[in-house]
């Protein structure tokens, strides 16, 4: 009776810690179920979001070409309008991003080649940092953050506060009068920034190696950088910065334009449009890298 | 029949079995079976409480929505209008959104200014002075160069009247033009609009055809020449002012005494 009593109760015992170890494995199934389910709707979205950009961007540049000469008096304006905001009026800034560049980059490179008797890399080590990596790279964030993310409060402002219909009901493509203009200044805006940009730091950045009393003749550097540089670079820099121009102005427009119907939707789509245009910018540049290897 | 009654009795707008999608949501249709026709010099007011989808008819009605079932004719040509080289058959029709609707970045001269300088390649001078008759002959003329955001309620509807009026349409939209306004700015709308059913100077003296959108329907007694209700989710079309007092159905009347008849 003991014995049946005994068995009882391992049996019961164990029935339990199957029951347990069940639920367990059940739980953990659910936890893997819902992850996955997460990754899965995160891909979905990103495939989804990456459809609908590349719609935009087709869609903006069907407009940008049959309507070129549509409305000269009311689009030179806005165009003019919008190369000013993303060009002339940053300059400043980038005076000082290229003295700042000029000592971070030149100026450590010449305080550590100099002393290994390496000077002569001086030419091709700022090509590659600073004409075909940090320049255009660099203006284009610094571009966005300064007008790509107000692009978008504009126009998701716009959107919500039905302007966008009050302009397709006068017939006026809001692609036309919104986006196109915000994209010719961009691209020209970071091409123009751009070349500043890199003017600027091989000045500054000769004038740090002259503070540092580097024996290094003004001619010298300049040949050095000249020698290093390629055809390939001047493509570079101009399809790359109105590459970098063309993304910014579609993710944060499409971000204005195609999401926010409430105000308190604007901030969100500000902050997805930033996150986008980066990674987007970031991929670019890795193709460029990618043609620039292989050519 | 003369030539001018003749054309004034010509539909500019006929819908058949049109289900009306809601604008913000294509998918759900707030409108069904929606069977009208609007004659060129009609003056329509079309009724109904919040929410009845007054904005999503005209909305649809000015071509910005395709409706979802049915068909719908704007001066003979199917709605709506996508096609650029028939911009100028879509532009027959203007549209007063309720509140205005303006351009923020703009001030009142250029908002108005703005569809006849994007469409019309008129001389600067030429556009001005079109612009500062339409200003005077609405009262706006002290607002020319204030900004969309520091005016009121009231004159934020006035300029979006005019920005429809500069392309000089053959067919008005109004949504809701009494919502929010005083007893005066009430009256002058209900006075300007009756001019422009008629023929006002800032169309040249030619008749346009009105579809007013509204939730009181007594303010536009004497006034409007038709009505039509909008009623849970059907377009009934009553006609004219004496047709709707001979109606003696119960449900009817009891939509009617909501809107205030």
């Amino acid at each position: 009776m003991q014995l049946v009593f005994t068995l009882g109760r391992m049996q019961n015992g164990a029935a339990q810690n199957t029951r347990l170890i069940a639920g367990h494995m059940l739980r953990q199934v659910d936890r893997i179920g819902l992850r996955t389910a997460a990754l899965g709707r995160k891909l979905l979205g990103f495939v989804l979001t990456a459809r609908d950009l590349g719609a935009f961007a087709l869609i903006t540049l069907g407009v940008l070409i049959s309507k070129f000469s549509v409305a000269p008096e009311i689009m030179r304006p806005r165009v003019r309008h919008e190369i000013n905001r993303a060009g002339v009026r940053l300059l400043p800034m980038f005076v000082f991003l290229a003295i700042a560049l000029g000592l971070l980059v030149i100026g450590q490179a010449v305080a550590w080649l100099t002393p290994v008797g390496a000077i002569d890399y001086l030419g091709p080590i700022i090509v590659i940092v600073v004409v075909r990596e940090l320049g255009p790279l660099l203006t284009a964030l610094v571009v966005l953050a300064r007008v790509g993310a107000a692009h978008v409060v504009e126009l998701g402002n716009t959107r919500a506060l039905g302007e966008v219909e009050a302009l397709e009901a006068l017939g006026i493509d809001p692609v036309h009068y919104l986006v196109v203009p915000r994209l010719i200044g961009l691209a020209l805006g970071i091409f123009s920034l751009t070349v500043y940009l890199i003017v600027g730091v091989l000045v500054s950045g000769y004038l740090w190696a002259f503070i540092q009393e580097v024996p290094l003749l003004p001619g010298q550097y300049f040949r050095q950088v000249t020698s290093a540089l390629g055809w390939l670079d001047f493509a570079s820099i101009a399809l790359k910065t109105i590459g970098f121009g063309f993304v910014i102005a579609t993710v944060t427009c499409y971000h204005g334009l195609a999401r926010p119907l409430r105000l308190d939707e604007v901030p969100r789509a500000t902050v997805h449009a930033v996150a986008q245009s980066l990674v987007g910018c970031v991929l670019l540049d890795a193709l460029f890298i990618i043609i620039y290897l292989s050519a | 029949m003369s030539i001018a009654e003749e054309k004034r009795a010509q539909p500019v707008i006929e819908m058949l079995d049109v289900a009306v999608p809601v604008f913000d949501e294509p998918g759900r249709v707030v409108l069904e079976h929606v069977t009208w026709t609007v004659s060129a010099g009609d003056y329509w007011v079309v009724a109904g409480l919040h929410g009845t989808g007054k904005s999503d008819l005209l909305m649809m009605t000015a071509g910005l929505i395709a409706p979802a079932r049915g068909m719908y004719r704007f001066c003979n040509q199917q709605m709506p209008i996508m096609d650029e080289t028939e911009l100028e058959t879509r532009l027959r029709v203007g549209l007063v959104f309720d509140g205005g609707r303006l351009f923020n970045h703009l001030s009142v001269a250029e908002n108005i200014a703005l569809p006849l300088r994007y469409h019309r390649a008129l001389p600067v001078q030429e556009t001005k002075t079109h612009v500062e008759m339409l200003l005077r002959l609405m009262q706006l003329d002290q607002l020319a160069d204030a900004m969309p955001t520091t005016l009121g309620h009231s004159w934020q509807k006035r300029v979006g009247l005019a920005r429809a009026l500069v392309l000089q349409p053959e067919v008005l939209l109004i949504d809701n033009p009494l919502g929010g306004l005083d007893a005066r700015n009430a009256q002058w709308w209900l006075r300007f609009l009756d001019e422009l059913s008629v023929g006002h100077t800032v169309m040249g003296g030619k008749p346009l055809t009105l579809v007013v959108a509204t939730d009181t329907l007594s303010p536009w007694q004497g006034h409007a020449r038709q009505v039509a209700l909008l009623d849970h989710g059907q377009f009934i079309a009553l006609g004219s002012w004496d047709e709707i007092g001979e109606t003696d159905d119960p449900r009817l009347k009891a939509v009617l005494a909501e809107l205030g008849v």
